[in-house]
């Protein structure tokens, strides 16, 4: 999962600098590793097929860009790609006339219906409207009890009854009128697209209660089914939009894609944690960055603000920005970032990354990030903020102090020391985050966060990033220093951390 | 090297992190403010709860009497192609068209390639599979379409069946505690309520463990398996310790002679290294005298696709999973990650989940599984 869609591609393409464009053949085989990462990413065959012939018309006769290497280029194309399909008009959500506005949810079992109808509920309510909630699915134990309690957490009314589905949703629907409620959500039972009767049950309900929006909640995890599934939901109700649920996880989503292409309707909302306020409308951008397994620096960054402390964060982004960084400094911001989980996985989440360093830290063992760790605690703050003055026997001392050998510790201090000559070479942190793969770190960054409303209200303005590095940089000598290549390692990052402090 | 890629990674994130959020921090000052709606309490990340006991709860936590529950009428288990195709899908068409086939050429590899995708195999383990049969063409082992298919199907059967034995480990004279782990949203409670019953009926003394204390009405669904199944449930206080109800039904089963307790646990991402690490502390106060940890089933949902093979790689590393409970193979998901998962990680699938009754569950059977993916 390391090998980015990139990287496996600049070791196909990577040759072709010189030559003037992509031949047919460089494109058949670019094309076969974009059809992979696809199919990887759970994307429906059929439809990774008519993707990959889009692609190739896009890219027949381009010629190579100055500045993007062609790996990057036919990313690119392809990035752009799954944006269109992905993306097209946003849902706006508009209100009926005659109150309520109904909104029906419907999909497989475990999905997500009842957590996704407490969530849109309270998102309504932040729209300034005045939802409830209708409990129709009769089947699963204490279903309706769950949806109760979800209700009572986002303040919102909730009615159901002992009856059959149908009742319920007409009589719910009676109710809303009857408390002036504007708009209301009918969660429904799971039930198997095939279940010829559960699926008449459905549209019977639906029928009943005349949705405004309906709603197929989908897992993000789903693979190949999520066709055959949205056909037949889609068949039976006519389908507004859809709903993908469990982004949090490290499903790389190509059921949306699947989805999207299958019903052409839009992706609404993405649900993104189990807590209520982990909502929100779907970003397309973000998901083609996802399937493609480019990372999804939103995500980091989102979890990054619940989990980091925020002084901390703001001391240490300061103190490395001034080409400050001390042993000291290296330790707080271990434990920060230690919370986000695994090093490799959270580095994965950042696109632009350079793949040397990707492919070093996939290859770290938490074992390996724990015997740094305990080094530098068995250090005096003095000796981390000056570890000149670490001696023969203050080395002896750490070293037994953490279980490890005195070599261990001098190879410690060495490398540190590297690093910290590394970071305040001029080349290095600018390459690092404004050389060209910087430079797309850098992009993709403020990009996201043009995006993310809750990070401020107009973006960071067009080509501008917090680092100040420009849009289309060229390749820049990203920093000297011994970059080997470490090949092999983990494919995936280890889930459970060694050290501590969680 | 290590330490050096270590301290450029961290830094880096560090930076990067922490500066967008000085950055958004800085524009939100001075953005208008906006009234933040109220948010549930957060999941606790490290539970601080001593485990001794499950915490106090007004009433009685577990029935004197478990209630009578349903009548234990041996439900004959559903056949697994009745259970798992009630359509013949996509597959079949493909199936059929390549028998039809007498030579094998370039669109036939294409068709079985695009058919086991379909299915879920994944390309790995696809690619695999077909490079073998190729070479054994090749090798004028196997000519001919049927051959092919004949060959495929035993591969798969083969790898499927794996180390052998797929039977659910039950040691006599202990506590036994099979737990059972997962993804939001698998079926874990359902299975559970299944595999309670099958295991009353098979004799044994049955004690539920509602270790799911974040999902709203999660002990409550639970203890109405109990109630159907006539199976008694411990549980705690919503929001509390799960390793304290694991802790507290396994010394209750003990106390009382129950045999067999059957741990429920929050559905969770694997990718949530809190929770993972929550989950390795239930599975340590579950083994704890007098329990005897003898079943850790990873409950996955056959229209998972390549993630399933992620989580059963992370479940296995965290808790040692013993083996796979396949659900809702009723549906039109094939279920094919099970192939993955055996060939790299060498975990067997154990039990096929087929409905969402409590009879809806069969042991895996390999052959079947296979003949249901050709039919």
């Amino acid at each position: 999962m390391f090998d980015a869609l990139s990287d496996r591609l600049e070791g196909i393409l990577g040759r072709l600098r010189s030559r003037g464009r992509l031949s047919d053949r460089d494109i058949e085989e670019a094309l076969r590793e974009i059809r992979t990462a696809l199919l990887e990413a759970d994307v429906d065959v059929g439809v990774a097929r008519s993707l990959v012939d889009g692609i190739r018309l896009r890219l027949v006769g381009e010629t190579l860009s100055k500045s993007l290497s062609p790996g990057q280029q036919v990313v690119k194309a392809v990035h752009e790609e799954l944006i269109r399909v992905l993306g097209g008009e946003t849902l706006k959500v508009t209100f009926a006339s005659a109150p309520p506005t109904v909104v029906l949810l419907a999909g497989l079992q475990g999905s997500g219906k009842t957590t996704t109808a407490a969530k849109l509920a309270r998102w309504f309510r932040q729209q300034g409207r005045n939802p409830m909630l209708v409990g129709a699915d009769l089947q699963r134990p204490a279903a309706v009890e769950q949806l109760r309690i979800l209700a009572e957490q986002v303040g919102v009314p909730m009615y159901s009854q002992q009856a059959d589905p149908v009742a319920v949703a007409r009589t719910g629907k009676e109710e809303a009128s009857r408390l002036g409620r504007d708009v209301l959500i009918v969660d429904t039972a799971g039930r198997l697209s095939i279940d010829e009767e559960l699926m008449e049950e459905v549209r019977q309900v639906s029928a009943v209660v005349s949705p405004h929006y309906t709603f197929l909640v989908i897992d993000a995890m789903t693979g190949q089914d999520a066709v055959s599934t949205a056909r037949a939901f889609h068949d039976a109700l006519e389908l507004d939009g859809v709903i993908l649920t469990k982004l949090d996880g490290d499903a790389r989503g190509g059921a949306a894609l699947s989805v999207k292409e299958t019903v052409g309707r839009p992706i609404a909302f993405a649900s993104t944690g189990e807590r209520l306020a982990d909502f929100d409308l779907f970003h397309p951008d973000r998901m083609a960055n996802r399937i493609l397994g480019m990372g999804d620096a939103l995500t980091l960054i989102e979890q990054a603000e619940r989990e980091f402390d925020k002084g901390v964060a703001e001391q240490s982004a300061a103190a490395l920005l001034q080409g400050r960084f001390t042993l000291e400094d290296f330790l707080a911001q271990l434990q920060q970032v230690k919370k986000l989980g695994s090093l490799g996985g959270v580095l994965s989440l950042l696109p632009g990354v350079p793949k040397e360093m990707r492919q070093a830290s996939s290859a770290v063992d938490d074992r390996q990030v724990g015997q740094v760790e305990a080094i530098i605690r068995s250090m005096t703050r003095r000796e981390r903020l000056d570890p000149s003055s670490i001696d023969g026997s203050r080395r002896l001392r750490i070293a037994k102090g953490s279980g490890t050998t005195t070599q261990d510790v001098n190879q410690l201090l060495r490398q540190f020391k590297e690093a910290q000559q590394l970071m305040r070479s001029p080349g290095m942190l600018g390459g690092l985050l404004g050389g060209a793969k910087g430079g797309r770190m850098a992009q993709a960054l403020s990009d996201a966060m043009a995006d993310a409303p809750e990070l401020g209200e107009s973006g960071l303005g067009a080509g501008a990033s917090p680092f100040g590095s420009a849009r289309t940089p060229a390749r820049a000598g990203a920093g000297g220093g011994s970059k080997k290549k470490k090949k092999g390692g983990r494919v995936t990052p280890k889930a459970g951390g060694q050290g501590r402090g969680r | 090297m290590v330490a050096l890629w270590i301290v450029l990674a961290v830094a880096l994130l560090a930076l990067v992190v922490g500066g967008v959020l000085v950055v958004g921090r800085a524009r939100r000052r001075r953005a208008v403010g906006r009234p933040a709606a109220p948010t549930p309490p957060a999941r606790p990340a490290a539970p601080t709860v001593p485990v001794v006991e499950a915490p106090p709860v007004a009433g009685p936590e577990v029935a004197e009497e478990a209630p009578p529950g349903e009548p234990l009428v041996e439900a004959a288990a559903p056949e697994l192609r009745a259970g798992m195709g009630k359509t013949r899908g996509l597959l079949s068409g493909y199936w059929r068209s390549l028998r039809a086939r007498s030579s094998i050429d370039a669109q036939t590899w294409d068709d079985i390639e695009e058919a086991l995708l379909r299915a879920d195999v994944g390309v790995a383990t696809t690619g695999a599979l077909l490079e073998d049969l190729q070479t054994r063409v090749r090798g004028g082992e196997l000519s001919g379409a049927d051959a092919v298919l004949a060959a495929l199907r035993e591969d798969l059967r083969s790898t499927l069946a794996g180390a052998g034995d797929v039977g659910l480990r039950f040691d006599p004279g202990s506590t036994n505690v099979w737990l059972f782990v997962g993804v939001n949203g698998v079926g874990k409670t359902t299975t559970i309520g299944k595999v309670a019953r099958r295991q009353r009926a098979a004799g044994h003394s049955v004690l539920l463990a509602a270790g799911d204390t974040f999902r709203a009405a999660a002990a409550q669904q639970l203890e109405t398996w109990g109630e159907r199944i006539g199976v008694p449930v411990v549980r705690g206080a919503e929001g509390g310790d799960p390793s304290a109800v694991v802790f507290d039904a396994v010394q209750r089963a003990a106390a009382r002679g129950n045999d067999l307790v059957l741990a429920d646990t929050a559905g969770r991402l694997h990718t949530k290294v809190n929770l993972v690490e929550e989950l390795k502390k239930i599975r340590r106060v579950a083994g704890r005298e007098p329990g005897n940890v003898t079943e850790v089933l990873l409950v996955l949902d056959a229209t998972t696709g390549q993630n399933g093979l992620a989580q059963a790689r992370q479940f296995l590393d965290a808790v040692e999973v013993t083996g796979v409970v396949l659900t809702k193979l009723d549906g039109t998901a094939k279920g094919g990650i099970v192939v993955a998962i055996q060939r790299e990680l060498g975990l067997p699938v154990k039990l096929v989940g087929v409905g969402e009754g409590p009879d809806d569950l069969i042991p895996f059977d390999p052959a079947a599984f296979v003949d249901a993916l050709f039919a």
